[in-house]
């Protein structure tokens, strides 16, 4: 998509600070570019302050420092009600009192829009989302996902520039959340609204952002479009944050052209990227996505080969899980395809294994 | 519902007669009105009458709903109240209704400490059947000083005189002694009070001088509160129980004058309720209590006249402040001049009406 | 998928509807009778301590047995008697008279036959005793003698009375709680005007508790607001003192407000003090109208503000977020989302504090002088003071009445829209 479309963010956090008790800081420093029109979604553990982040984008909560700008201006001191920001809770928030009509009629109306103008967009809303004959209902009478459908509908309703959504998902089952991606996904791409997503979900981060920030403790850990923030996780907690990952502990051999060596507690050297490292002789973790590890590797296919010892076997129908003990490390888990050349492979034995240093990242420790 | 009252008050009896063949009283349920009148009643009469008879006095403060509470109690069938302290007129309904016990006074009462015959001994024409008067005690008006700087009421009349003397007056809220107040206010002569006030005209008169100064009025319920509003300055003039202005007069020194003009005075004393459940020693408390020396007693307590002529002679100082009783007495001659005596008969007969009347009037 | 299971349903036939409305009533009835097991020790309770007592009051507002039994021959004798005749009763009926005042006199139930006709006519109380003193001594005939005795004999009215009060049920309570007599002609006509009492005092009570009401929301609708908004922890300390007049007996609170009100009162002082009116121009704020809503206002706060709260507590913040995030103004957010949202607390809160306040009687009877009384003063009165426990009955049931009736209206016009939220 065209991100890099407009040069000036639409949504900036300048060096914002939040505490809600003058004592620890549950946001730390957080800097942000969202450039119009982008899919952004704020992913990270329960407490690492995305709703914090968020409802202070949207104004229910005043930032302790720093600025917040949308389109260009500081928002700092305007009321919530003059951002023309839609927001999806996590409750959805529908208006039990009122029909699913009235509560997207509800921001037509303190617009002081025009009757047939509001039952237009009502109704065009109502499509959109595919509940056109739901609008007498009350909230109540809908399901799960219904509701979530007009929670949307409504924050779009008003044609907002920018919409946030807070874990709008996290009250479904696994198959409604994943059509519910889709849908929403769908919706951002059609209508090219500028989207801030919260959700601690990484698969769903990763299948609908443009890009993510991952948070912890209040801090920004990544950055990134989700292809690379799985790929090249840049610090230890993203890469075992996203996805699933074989992490091993050693200490920094040397280090030379932005590759390294690493020296396992069993004494095993490792070769891999240096990424994100101290200096020589001091710890750190390396990073290895289980698919990028290969059972009984091609000669010269690997430049890393060990020894690996089954522990267990799970089968996940198109492939196994193997769960290993590689240098002494028993959680070591590679995928293995499920292809008759593997059939031999049982609890208790061995087999060579083995990976390319340019898929294994040498990272800060953990 | 009503099969089951009278079982019900059957078998209530029942276990009250198996009760009390089958233990001797030990203790007297006698019902009054509480605070310093009950006390004064536990000085002179219960204590000594517990000390001669070793019989326990157990106090109830239940003679501000007496008469509705002997009837409840009566038609449960479940009486619990031995002696019972009343006023002279619901005495008298009492006994017509039969709920009260019938008394032979000369053989149930003993006569004078002087030889006074019973019959003559008391209040003339209280003893009415089955009612035995102890006290004599007035309704009366009494004024704060420091309210009249000036010339000070002394009559009904300037009780009713907003402008001569002004300020709030603090009355009952009952029609009982307020209308003959304000006949005699208006004029009428004090023993032709009742006279007037049974005839419409009368009833008529009575209230157009009550609206007189019906907004200066705040209306009073409790005997406690006529000595608090004048303490407090919310009144400069209350009608009050003469008990009470004493009390606040001498124990509390406070600066209040009695008007002794007009003052509505009426009995209070004993009946026994039909069925109280110790009978024999209701009727022992009853002679102990009314007898010369236990009424002059009890003047040492509180300032209420003996309703024995034979215990005047013996009334003699207040036990607490050593002031002489005998000038504070509704009954003293000094205060007696003017006096207007309540006629209980009337009330009875009239008071249905003339209360609905009264409420009425409150109301508009 | 979804919409293949929806179709499926659209599809039963008339039969297996029928079948599912059946099945699903038999699960609901089960439902009720288990719902109805469990409250029936509370049901037997209120039956015995609640319903008794009340069904007990109706009966008592028109059971009139006074007369009949305790006067059975001069019932029966009347009962041949014309009323409508303009002659007094013949000499038959004036020896059952006599026997019946001999009978009631030893027995001394005369007595409660004529405190009976004394509330319908002054002097019967009199009439009856002062005879039934007389009437052991009579020798017949009667008829003369007895007028000789008292001219209350030779007066027809009197004999119509205790004609009209000899049936052994009777309406004269109720005629009497609504402010009208039945004339001794026998037509029932309202009172002259100022005799009359109670349908002002019925209408006063009324609209002084909606007023109270009234006052209760306004004081206290902020209050529940911000318990409702403030963490956990303040908002319990707060409740405390909400809670803090339910500690101080109801006399001990009333008592504190006539000494803040009085003339000579802290208020007052203060007032003064300050020159805001002038030391013989103070404000009477209490023994009236004022000093009974001030006083009761504060007395029954505490049943606004709970089921208030307890209310709001429900309502989630983000709804007033999401208002204002779909644009709406502070005030708009609270009008449109809130304040909808709060009404089952509002009606609550005001049925109960209306209901209160309607039967309250201590407070008025303290503070209220004559122009702050409630009706519920006067059954007391009755009850307690002039004994005429059938007019109290009356007054009672009355009362009882209206509050039904409003309650039904409340429900009428509040219940339907109560069920919608909770939905
Ligand atoms: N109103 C508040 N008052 C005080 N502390 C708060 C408040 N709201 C949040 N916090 C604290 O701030 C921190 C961040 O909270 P926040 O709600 O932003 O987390 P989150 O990332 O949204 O977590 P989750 O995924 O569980 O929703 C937490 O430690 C939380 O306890
Ligand atoms: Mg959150």
């Amino acid at each position: 998509m065209e991100n890099s479309a407009s040069s000036e963010a639409f949504v900036r956090f300048e060096g914002v600070q939040k505490s809600y008790d003058g004592k620890v800081l549950v946001v730390k420093d957080l800097n942000i570019d969202v450039p119009r029109g982008e899919f952004l979604t704020m992913l990270g553990p329960s407490g690492s302050g995305k709703t914090t982040s968020l409802m202070m984008l949207a104004g229910f909560e005043t930032a302790t420092h720093g600025n917040i700008y949308l389109d260009g201006r500081s928002i700092n001191n305007v009321a919530p009600h003059k951002r023309g920001i839609g927001m999806v809770f996590q409750n959805y928030a529908l208006f039990p009192h009122m029909t699913v009509a009235e509560n997207l009629a509800f921001p037509l109306k303190v617009r002081n829009m025009g009757k047939s103008e509001i039952e237009t967009r009502v109704k065009r809303a109502l499509d959109m989302v595919e509940l056109g004959s739901f609008g007498d209902r009350r909230p109540a009478q809908l399901s799960g996902g219904q509701q979530q459908r007009v929670a949307v509908a409504r924050a779009l309703v008003f044609e907002p520039d920018l919409i946030l959504m807070d874990e709008p998902l996290g009250a479904l089952d696994k198959n409604l959340r994943e059509q519910m991606q889709y849908e929403i996904k769908h919706i951002h791409e059609r209508l090219g609204v500028t989207v801030v997503y919260v959700t601690h979900d990484q698969s769903e981060a990763l299948t609908m952002s443009n890009r993510i920030a991952v948070f912890n403790d209040g801090i920004i850990q990544q950055l990134a479009p989700p292809t690379e923030l799985y790929e090249k996780p840049t610090n230890s907690f993203v890469a075992q944050f996203i996805g699933e990952n074989n992490k091993l502990s050693g200490t920094l051999q040397s280090t030379q052209d932005g590759i390294c060596t690493v020296r396992l507690p069993t004494g095993e050297l490792v070769t891999a990227l240096d990424i994100n490292t101290d200096d020589i002789g001091k710890e750190s973790t390396l990073s290895l996505r289980p698919e990028r590890v290969f059972l009984d590797p091609v000669e010269g296919q690997c430049d890393n080969v060990f020894t690996g010892k089954v522990e267990e076997v799970i089968y996940l129908g198109d492939h196994k899980r193997v769960r290993m003990n590689v240098c002494g490390h028993d959680e070591f888990i590679v995928k293995v395809p499920n292809s008759t050349d593997n059939k031999g492979l049982q609890v208790g034995g061995t087999a060579p294994i083995g990976w390319s240093s340019k898929d294994c990242r040498a990272l800060d420790p953990i | 519902m009503k099969k089951f009252s009278k079982l019900s008050s059957v078998l209530a009896l029942g276990a009250a007669a198996c009760m009390s063949s089958a233990i001797a009283a030990e203790s007297l349920t006698v019902v009054s009105w509480g605070g310093a009148y009950t006390k004064s009643q536990r000085e002179a009469y219960s204590n000594p009458f517990t000390a001669k008879t070793g019989i326990e006095i157990v106090d109830s403060d239940k003679s501000g709903n007496g008469l509705a509470g002997l009837r409840a109690q009566v038609e449960a069938g479940n009486v619990t109240w031995d002696v019972l302290d009343i006023l002279e007129g619901d005495a008298i309904l009492a006994c017509d209704e039969g709920i009260a016990q019938q008394l032979d006074y000369e053989k149930d009462l003993n006569p004078g400490a002087d030889g006074t015959p019973v019959m003559e001994d008391f209040v003339e024409g209280s003893l009415s059947g089955c009612y035995v008067p102890t006290i004599v005690y007035a309704t009366l008006f009494s004024f704060n000083n420091n309210a009249f700087p000036g010339e000070k009421p002394s009559t009904i009349a300037d009780v009713f005189d907003i402008k001569k003397f002004p300020g709030k007056r603090a009355l009952e809220k009952k029609p009982d002694a307020n209308l003959e107040w304000a006949l005699a206010a208006d004029g009428v002569p004090y023993d032709k009070v009742y006279e007037v006030l049974a005839t419409p005209e009368g009833v008529e008169r009575a209230f157009a001088k009550l609206n007189t100064i019906k907004d200066s009025i705040i209306w009073w319920d409790a005997g406690a509160q006529p000595p608090q509003l004048l303490a407090d300055g919310e009144v400069a003039i209350a009608s009050a129980y003469n008990g009470r202005i004493f009390n606040a007069q001498v124990v509390e020194n406070q600066p209040f004058t009695i008007i002794w003009d007009g003052q509505v005075y009426e009995l209070d004393g004993y009946i026994i309720p039909k069925g109280a459940p110790n009978k024999q020693a209701a009727m022992d408390y009853l002679r102990f209590a009314t007898d010369t020396q236990r009424l002059a007693d009890q003047t040492k307590y509180i300032s209420y006249g003996p309703a024995r002529k034979s215990s005047a002679p013996l009334v003699s100082t207040h036990l607490e402040t050593g002031v002489e009783m005998a000038p504070h007495m509704p009954t003293n001659p000094e205060n007696f001049k003017t006096p207007i005596k309540k006629n209980a008969e009337f009330w009875a007969d009239n008071g249905d009406e003339l209360r609905q009347r009264f409420n009425a009037w409150l109301v508009q | 998928m979804m919409a293949n299971t929806v179709e499926a349903k659209g599809q039963l036939t008339p039969d297996e509807q029928k079948r599912l409305t059946a099945d699903m009533h038999r699960s609901l009835r089960r439902k009720k009778i288990r719902a109805l097991l469990l409250v029936a020790p509370l049901l037997i309770f209120i039956l015995v301590t609640f319903v008794s007592p009340i069904a007990t009051m109706l009966f008592r507002s028109i059971d009139n047995p006074q007369v009949s039994e305790y006067m059975p021959n001069t019932t029966a004798a009347l009962a041949r008697w014309d009323a409508d005749s303009n002659e007094l009763p013949d000499e038959a009926t004036y020896a059952a008279l006599v026997t019946d005042l001999k009978v009631g006199r030893e027995n001394h139930t005369i007595g409660k036959a004529a405190t009976r006709l004394n509330y319908e006519k002054s002097q019967m109380r009199s009439l009856l005793t002062g005879t039934a003193r007389k009437a052991g001594r009579l020798e017949p005939p009667f008829k003369e003698q007895l007028i000789k005795i008292n001219d209350g004999w030779g007066d027809i009215d009197n004999w119509r009375v205790i004609k009209r009060e000899s049936s052994p049920y009777t309406a004269s309570y109720y005629i009497a709680a609504f402010d009208m007599e039945t004339t001794p002609a026998g037509e029932i006509r309202m009172l002259p005007e100022q005799q009359r009492v109670y349908l002002q005092m019925l209408w006063r009570t009324v609209w002084m508790s909606l007023l109270i009401t009234a006052l209760t929301l306004l004081l206290g609708y902020p209050v529940s607001y911000l318990l409702a908004s403030l963490p956990m922890g303040i908002a319990n300390t707060l409740m405390i003192l909400v809670l803090l007049p339910f500690w101080t007996s109801l006399l001990v609170r009333t008592s504190s407000w006539i000494a803040m009100l009085q003339g000579q009162g802290v208020i007052n002082d203060i007032l003064v003090w300050f020159g805001l009116v002038s030391d013989d121009n103070r404000l009477s704020m209490i023994y009236n109208a004022t000093g009974t809503v001030i006083t009761m206002t504060h007395i029954l706060l505490p049943f606004m503000i709970l089921p208030l709260y307890s209310v709001m507590k429900t309502i989630p913040p983000s709804y007033m977020r999401a208002a204002r995030s779909l644009g709406a103004t502070p005030f708009t957010a609270f009008v449109k989302v809130y304040l909808p949202q709060s009404v089952p607390g509002i009606s609550a809160g005001a049925i109960l504090v209306f209901i209160l306040a309607i039967g309250y009687y201590i407070t008025p009877a303290l503070v209220g002088g004559q122009t702050g009384q409630f009706i519920g003063n006067m059954i007391a009165y009755h009850m307690q003071s002039s004994l005429n426990w059938g007019l109290a009955a009356a007054l009672g049931v009355v009362l009882l009445a209206l509050v039904l009736g409003i309650y039904a209206l409340y429900s009428r016009l509040l219940g339907s829209n109560n069920q919608m939220s909770l939905r």
